[in-house]
């Protein structure tokens, strides 16, 4: 197998997918968490009639409580999402580029 | 009425405290025989697992401020108390996504590492270790002010003596143990944290039949807000406001020192990444044990008895805790409430001492050029000098309402240490007058714009003009209601129109003579009530104003920053920070080289 140099990495075509991969995931990743997080507080803002309907008409509870809780998981669901497709593509480019540069 | 010893001497939770103290001061032995090089000292050897790492993390960012605090807020505020613990989690994804990786493969202790990684090393870390010191000293005062106050209220010791056992206590964890026993400290103090809040969510959940649909039912008819306590209130009132505090909240956690330090302590970036999505977990399973418990808390105990031992509701938690499972439990809960933040306070004195030994001692006193065994001893003098530190603003601040540091602290750490830590990341044309000036102004304006605002420049430094302008209102308000009922008693001694008209000449006349005095004192009484109508007008605009209108500057100063960075860049390109670049790259995203 022949050896890349260090130098050479940069222009190898396994390194620049990766590098624009994880850039790529990363960046939706962090607009769908911005997303997520200020659409929570424009609803408490300007939608409260909406997150103060109640789920069922003999309950208390209103639909903003699985909403909020619902923001907390789902931002755990991101970080799971992100590190699922680390562990199965990312991993798998960084190993080959290393392979190719001789560890 | 509901009996409660909070607030008196507790032999349980200290027998419960005295348990914990012993078994980490075990650890800190047993650490202090692993602890020779800056590796072990500032990096527990990189030995660290992700699950490990993951309640480390969890274990630094859970304060006893906000597990009692927030807890507490549910118990008063009801959903608003929800939306801002939302807040505090949103800012776990950013470090995964934007941070972990490239902070874990360019760093080798502290951040300042990766923002001096291609550009000049001595002005870079004096401006890092400048933002990190200034966000662990703020968040440190908070920190130890809450700290003497809870454990006044839990232990019934005094403010001072509890203060200085916590900062003695923190300092011998670091000095000795450094971040070996920190980490273990962390660790168990979230692992006892949990496992409490868990018993205690599954107490209160058995009161209500397993059924959080009961739970929310009761909440809503145990408080003066009925209904309203499930929908939120006035939290946001405005919404520039609630983004600004949003974005500092979001973007500061991937700012602190102490948190950002715990990246170099698992042995790759792989583990690095792993443990965030640990801590994340954790931390999103923590808060919604404590809303549960602020809920609980509020049916169970009732708000009048949580506002009545403290009015901020902090004691919420431990009451419900004692309501449910009496002394023994609450003996428990309250130490593990001290325990957190001992942990607390070590994580941020290591971060710290971290700043002032790596970055400033030897990164810009002595160039880069210092043995291990001389760096750890300089870390050690610096963190029994920042326990000093701490201990004595601790008591310096006693009574102050220190709130507001916590949310300077997450400014300046989104404003001074991000913008700096990302540009170094992503950016190329990122040079160092660059990022000296970022972070330089990030700190300044968060600053300045805190002490600008209405959080300080009204509700503190002009405290005493609040007051009086709020009795004056309330005076006015009180009279304007006293007028309106003597305006509604004289208009029911009028005789009706209709009565009137069915009146004899003689009866009518003396009727019409008695409405017309009457209406006479009517209106003499509606000038009376126009004029306070007026005077309280003027007592409104004598009301102190803010120069800067947000309650949290995080908008403005982080905007600030990242504008001052670029456009400092730009207009100085460094080639050969550009050059570098490459090699950083190569780094950041293989790992090859990474330490």
């Amino acid at each position: 197998m022949s050896k890349l140099k260090k130098e050479d990495i940069l222009n190898d075509p396994d390194f620049i997918k990766l590098s624009s991969q994880k850039n790529t995931i990363s960046i939706i990743l962090t607009i769908l968490e911005l997303v997520l997080y200020f659409g929570f507080i424009y609803l408490v803002a300007e939608g409260k009639p909406f997150l103060s309907q109640k789920m069922s008409p003999d309950g208390a509870a209103t639909i903003g409580i699985p909403i909020a809780v619902g923001t907390i998981l789902l931002s755990w669901v991101f970080t799971g999402i992100y590190i699922w497709w680390a562990n199965v593509k990312y991993d798998e480019l960084v190993k080959k580029v290393i392979e190719k540069v001789g560890g | 009425m509901h009996q409660t010893i909070i607030g008196q001497a507790n032999p349980v939770a200290v027998a419960f405290f005295v348990l914990f103290v012993i078994s980490t001061l075990v650890i800190t032995w047993w650490a202090a025989k692993r602890t020779r090089t800056t590796k072990d000292f500032y990096a527990a050897g990189r030995s660290i697992t992700g699950f490990q790492n993951g309640l480390a993390l969890a274990g630094d960012y859970m304060s006893a401020a906000s597990f009692l605090g927030i807890a507490g807020l549910v118990s008063t505020k009801g959903y608003d108390g929800l939306i801002y613990s939302v807040g505090w989690l949103v800012g776990w994804p950013i470090i995964m996504f934007l941070i972990s990786e490239p902070l874990r493969n360019l760093g080798k202790y502290t951040f300042a590492d990766v923002v001096a990684f291609r550009l000049q090393q001595r002005p870079i870390r004096a401006a890092a270790a400048a933002g990190s010191l200034v966000v662990v000293l703020t968040y440190l005062i908070a920190q130890m002010v809450g700290a003497g106050t809870l454990i006044k209220l839990m232990f019934g010791l005094p403010f001072e003596l509890a203060i200085v056992v916590t900062g003695a206590l923190m300092i011998s964890y670091v000095i000795f143990g450094g971040m070996v026993a920190t980490t273990w400290v962390q660790i168990i103090k979230a692992g006892l944290l949990l496992g409490g809040a868990t018993i205690l969510v599954i107490l209160t959940l058995g009161k209500f039949g397993w059924s959080y649909a009961e739970l929310f039912k009761q909440a809503a008819s145990a408080t003066p807000l009925g209904q309203k306590f499930l929908e939120p209130g006035g939290l946001v009132t405005s919404p520039v406001d609630a983004f600004s505090l949003g974005l500092a909240l979001m973007f500061g956690t991937a700012g602190l020192p102490h948190i950002l330090m715990r990246f170099y302590t698992v042995p790759d970036a792989k583990t690095a990444r792993r443990s965030v999505f640990y801590a994340t977990g954790f931390i999103g399973y923590f808060y919604i044990l404590t809303v549960t418990i602020g809920f609980g808390a509020a049916v169970l105990v009732g708000q009048k008895v949580i506002m009545g031992i403290d009015a901020g509701g902090n004691m919420a938690g431990p009451l419900l805790a004692e309501a449910l499972g009496g002394n023994i439990f609450l003996g428990f809960l309250s130490a593990v409430a001290f325990a957190t933040i001992l942990a607390v306070v070590s994580g941020l004195t290591l971060a710290g001492a971290s700043a002032l030994s790596h970055d400033l001692y030897v990164g810009v006193i002595r160039r880069g050029v210092a043995n291990e065994k001389e760096e750890v001893k300089v870390a050690k003098i610096a963190t029994v000098g920042l326990g000093i530190c701490a201990i004595l603003l601790g008591i310096l601040f006693k009574g102050q309402n220190v709130a507001f540091l916590v949310g300077l602290t997450f400014a300046i750490a989104a404003s001074a240490n991000f913008p700096a830590l990302l540009m170094s990341i992503m950016w190329k044309k990122f040079t160092t007058y660059g990022a000296v000036t970022s972070i330089y102004t990030g700190l300044i304006v968060a600053v300045v714009l805190l002490i600008l605002s209405p959080t300080v420049w009204v509700d503190i430094m002009q405290k005493n003009e609040v007051a009086k302008v709020n009795a004056q209102v309330k005076e006015i308000t009180v009279a304007a209601a006293a007028v309106d009922t003597q305006i509604a008693d004289l208009q029911k001694q009028m005789v009706s129109a209709d009565a009137v008209a069915k009146m004899k000449k003689k009866q009518k006349a003396a009727a019409e003579k008695k409405n017309a005095g009457v209406q006479a004192s009517v209106s003499a009484k509606m000038q009376e009530k126009d004029a306070l109508t007026a005077k309280k007008k003027e007592a409104d605009a004598a009301m102190p104003k803010a120069i800067f209108p947000l309650r949290n500057p995080g908008l403005f100063s982080m905007a600030a920053a990242f504008l001052i960075g670029i456009l400092v860049s730009l207009m100085n390109p460094d080639k050969e920070a550009q050059e570098k670049f490459d090699a950083e790259k190569v780094r950041e995203y293989v790992g090859i080289g990474a330490e």
